[in-house]
C-alpha cells in the first residue's frame, strides 16, 4: 500500500478523522452550533409546521455541509504557515493525496452531524416523513466535496491566515444569506433570485431544502448534484494545480481569480436558469404552497 | 575510492536580491558524515533544502545516489531521510501515531517500537506533539527521518536551540548512524558538533564553500596557532598586540582580542609588558588549541557566532 496515491488518502484521511475529533473548537462548529441553529430557527420559524419544519432543516443541512469550506481552508492554511506541509512534503507523497484526504476526511465528519440533525428533526422536533433520504444523501456527499474544494483553493490562492479569514468570510456570507439557506430564496426581490443562481449554495440549499421537504422530483434533484459535480471536478482540479506546501511560497494577487474560474459552471448553471429554465418559478411556487398549506402534511411530488 | 552519495556542482540560488548560493561545490562518499559548517544565513540551509528536493537552484547540479532529487519523485524520496531545520506536526498527533503515519507512507518501513525505543520516546509515546520538550520534539523528528530506513540522511541543524545534555544526547544518535554507515549530510554552526561527529567537513560562508577537509586537517591550515583570547581594561589597537612576539593574527570581537600565536609562552609574556608599558591591564586570558572556530575566523575574519 506505501507510495500509493489511494493508499496514502486513506492513511492521510484516517489520522485527519482522529485529530479532528481531538478538537474540541471543530466538535462546536460541527455539531453543537448546528443543532443550536436548528433548535433556534425551528422554534422561531416553523410554527409547529411539519412542511416547514422540514424546509429549516434543509437549511441547516446546508450550513452543516457548507461548513467544510470554511473549516478546511483554514486548516491548510494553518498547516502551511505553520511548516507542517513541508515536512510531509520530504515523504513520497503528491498534492492530491494531500487534497483528497481533506475532502473525505471532511465527508466522514460531516456525515454524523447529517445524521443526528435529521434524528433530532424527525424524533424531537416532531418532523412528519423522513424526506427524500436518498436524494438527502446525495447532495450531502456532493455537496460535502464541492464546498471542501472550494476552502481548498481558498486555502491555495492566500498567502496568510489573515487573508483566507477575510475572503472567507466574504465568501461564506454571500453562501449564506443568498442561497436560501438562512432566509428563503422566494422572500427576496427577483434581481437577487436571478444572482443567486450563479452561486454553488444555492444549488445545495434549494437541492437539500426540496429533498428533506419531499417537493421536489429526483429529476430536479439530479440538476443540483450535476451542477455540484462539476463544480467539484474543477475545484479539485483549480486547487491541485496550485497547491503550496512551503509557507514562503507565495502566489501573486491575480491567482485570486482560480476562484472565479471555479465560478464557470455555476455561471453557466446560472445564466441557463436565468434563460429557459425555471428553477426560480418552482421555487416562488413551492414558498407560495408552503405557505398556504402551513399545517397540512407536505404533498410529495418525487418517486 | 568509495562511491559517490551526494553531489553538488557549483549551486547558486538567488532570493530576490539576495544571493543565497555563489558556486557551492562538494561531493560526499558512501558512509561518510559530512558537515557543512557555517554561520547563519551561509546558504547552508539553502543547499541542503536543493539536495532534498525541496528547492530548485537557479544553475548547478545536484545529485543524490546519481538521482536529481527535484526531478525523480516518490523514488527518491524512499531513498532519504531528512530533519529539517524546524519540524511542525499537528498539536494533537500522538508520537506513536506521527512515526506509524510517515512509516505508512514508505514501502520500506522500520519497527515503530524499535525507533520508540531507539530514541528515548517509549515513555512518550501516547504523548501528544503539543506535550512535548524541544529535545523530545527533535528525537521524535529523528525517528521520523528514519522510519523508512534511507541510506542517506539530511540533518539541518540537528541540535540549535537544545541544551547541551539533549545535545550530546543526538550526537549519540549520529554516532550510532555513522557506525551503521549511513551516509549522513549535517549542517550545523556549532563546532564542537563539527569535529566531534564529522569525517569530513565544507566551510560555507557567503553562498560559497572556502574550505574542504577532514576536521584534522582544516586545522592544520592554522597549523600550529595557539588560539589566546584576552579582554582588557582599556582597549588597545589590534596593531599593538599584532606585533608582539609569536603572533600570527590578532582580530578582536565585541571586547575580546583573538589572538593566534605560533610561541604562546613567548606572546604571554611580551602581552604582559606591553600592558605595563601602556598602564593598562589585564581582565581575563584564556588560551585553546586550534579548533575549527579557528579556521573559520583566519578564512573569513569573523566568528560563526557573528
Amino acid at each position: 500500500m506505501a507510495s500509493n496515491p489511494i493508499g496514502n488518502t486513506l492513511t492521510l484521511t484516517k489520522i485527519r478523522v482522529r485529530l479532528a475529533m481531538r478538537n474540541r473548537t471543530f466538535l462546536f462548529f460541527s455539531l453543537i452550533m448546528p443543532l443550536g441553529f436548528l433548535f433556534f430557527f425551528v422554534t422561531i420559524f416553523s410554527k409547529n409546521d411539519p412542511v416547514w419544519t422540514a424546509y429549516i432543516l434543509g437549511a441547516i443541512l446546508t450550513m452543516t455541509v457548507m461548513g467544510s469550506f470554511w473549516g478546511l481552508s483554514v486548516q491548510l492554511v494553518m498547516f502551511r504557515e505553520a511548516g507542517i506541509l513541508r515536512r510531509f512534503r520530504l515523504a513520497p507523497l503528491g498534492a492530491g493525496p494531500m487534497l483528497a484526504s481533506s475532502i473525505l476526511a471532511n465527508y466522514i465528519l460531516v456525515i454524523p452531524s447529517v445524521v443526528i440533525e435529521i434524528l433530532v428533526t424527525k424524533f424531537v422536533l416532531h418532523m412528519q416523513g423522513w424526506g427524500n433520504l436518498w436524494a438527502i444523501f446525495l447532495l450531502v456527499t456532493i455537496g460535502s466535496a464541492t464546498f471542501s474544494s472550494f476552502g481548498l483553493i481558498v486555502a491555495s490562492v492566500t498567502n496568510t491566515m489573515q487573508e483566507t479569514q477575510v475572503i472567507n468570510q466574504v465568501i461564506w456570507t454571500a453562501f449564506l444569506f443568498l442561497s436560501g439557506a438562512t432566509v428563503p430564496l422566494a422572500r427576496f426581490p427577483h434581481w437577487i433570485q436571478g444572482a443567486s443562481l450563479f452561486m454553488p449554495a444555492t444549488y445545495l440549499a434549494t437541492g437539500l431544502e426540496n429533498a428533506a421537504t419531499n417537493l421536489a422530483t429526483n429529476g430536479e434533484i439530479i440538476t443540483d448534484l450535476i451542477a455540484l459535480t462539476i463544480g467539484v471536478l474543477v475545484a479539485f482540479e483549480i486547487s491541485r494545480q496550485l497547491f503550496r506546501w512551503e509557507p514562503e511560497a507565495k502566489l501573486p494577487g491575480s491567482a485570486k481569480l482560480w476562484v472565479v474560474v471555479a465560478m464557470i459552471p455555476f455561471v453557466a448553471f446560472g445564466t441557463y436558469e436565468n434563460v429557459k429554465g425555471d428553477r426560480l418559478t418552482r421555487i416562488r411556487q413551492d414558498f407560495q404552497m408552503m405557505n398556504r398549506t402551513a399545517t397540512a402534511v407536505p404533498p410529495s411530488k418525487s418517486h | 575510492m568509495a562511491e559517490l552519495i551526494i553531489q553538488a556542482e557549483d549551486l547558486y540560488k538567488n532570493y530576490g536580491e539576495v544571493a543565497a548560493l555563489r558556486g557551492v561545490s562538494f561531493a560526499v562518499e558512501q558512509g561518510e558524515v559530512f558537515g557543512l559548517l557555517g554561520p547563519n544565513g551561509a546558504g547552508k540551509t539553502t543547499t541542503v533544502e536543493i539536495l532534498e528536493g525541496m528547492r530548485t537552484p537557479d544553475r548547478g547540479i545536484a545529485r543524490v545516489c546519481g538521482i536529481d532529487p527535484e526531478k525523480s519523485g516518490s523514488r527518491f524520496k524512499e531513498m532519504i531521510g531528512a530533519v529539517l531545520q524546524s519540524t511542525s506536526l499537528p498539536d494533537k498527533i500522538r508520537v506513536k501515531e506521527a512515526i506509524e503515519l510517515f512509516a505508512k507512507f514508505y514501502s520500506s518501513r522500520a519497527n515503530t517500537d524499535d525507533l520508540l525505543k531507539r530514541f528515548q520516546l517509549e515513555e512518550k509515546r501516547d504523548a501528544f506533539y503539543s506535550q512535548l520538550s524541544g529535545g523530545q520534539k527533535q528525537r521524535l523528528a529523528l525517528a521520523m527521518a528514519l522510519v523508512n530506513n534511507p541510506q542517506v540522511i539530511f540533518l539541518d541543524e540537528p541540535t540549535a536551540g537544545l541544551d547541551p545534555q539533549v545535545r550530546r544526547e543526538i550526537y549519540d544518535i549520529i554516532e550510532e548512524l555513522k557506525s551503521e554507515k549511513k551516509t549522513v549530510l549535517l549542517t550545523t554552526h556549532y563546532i564542537e558538533e563539527a569535529e566531534r561527529l564529522c569525517d569530513r567537513v565544507a566551510i560555507i560562508d557567503y553562498g560559497r564553500v572556502i574550505k574542504t577537509g577532514t576536521p584534522r586537517e582544516l586545522k592544520h591550515t592554522s597549523a600550529g596557532t595557539t588560539r589566546i583570547e584576552v579582554r582588557l581594561a582599556r582597549p588597545v589597537s589590534d596593531g599593538i598586540l599584532a606585533h608582539l612576539d609569536g603572533v600570527a593574527d590578532c582580530r578582536e570581537f565585541d571586547g575580546t582580542y583573538v589572538v593566534h600565536s605560533t610561541r604562546a609562552p613567548q606572546t604571554i609574556v611580551a602581552l604582559v609588558k606591553q600592558l605595563e608599558t601602556d598602564n593598562n591591564e589585564l581582565q581575563s586570558l584564556e588560551m585553546f588549541s586550534p579548533s575549527l572556530e579557528d579556521v573559520f575566523i583566519e578564512l573569513t575574519g569573523r566568528r560563526l557566532r557573528d
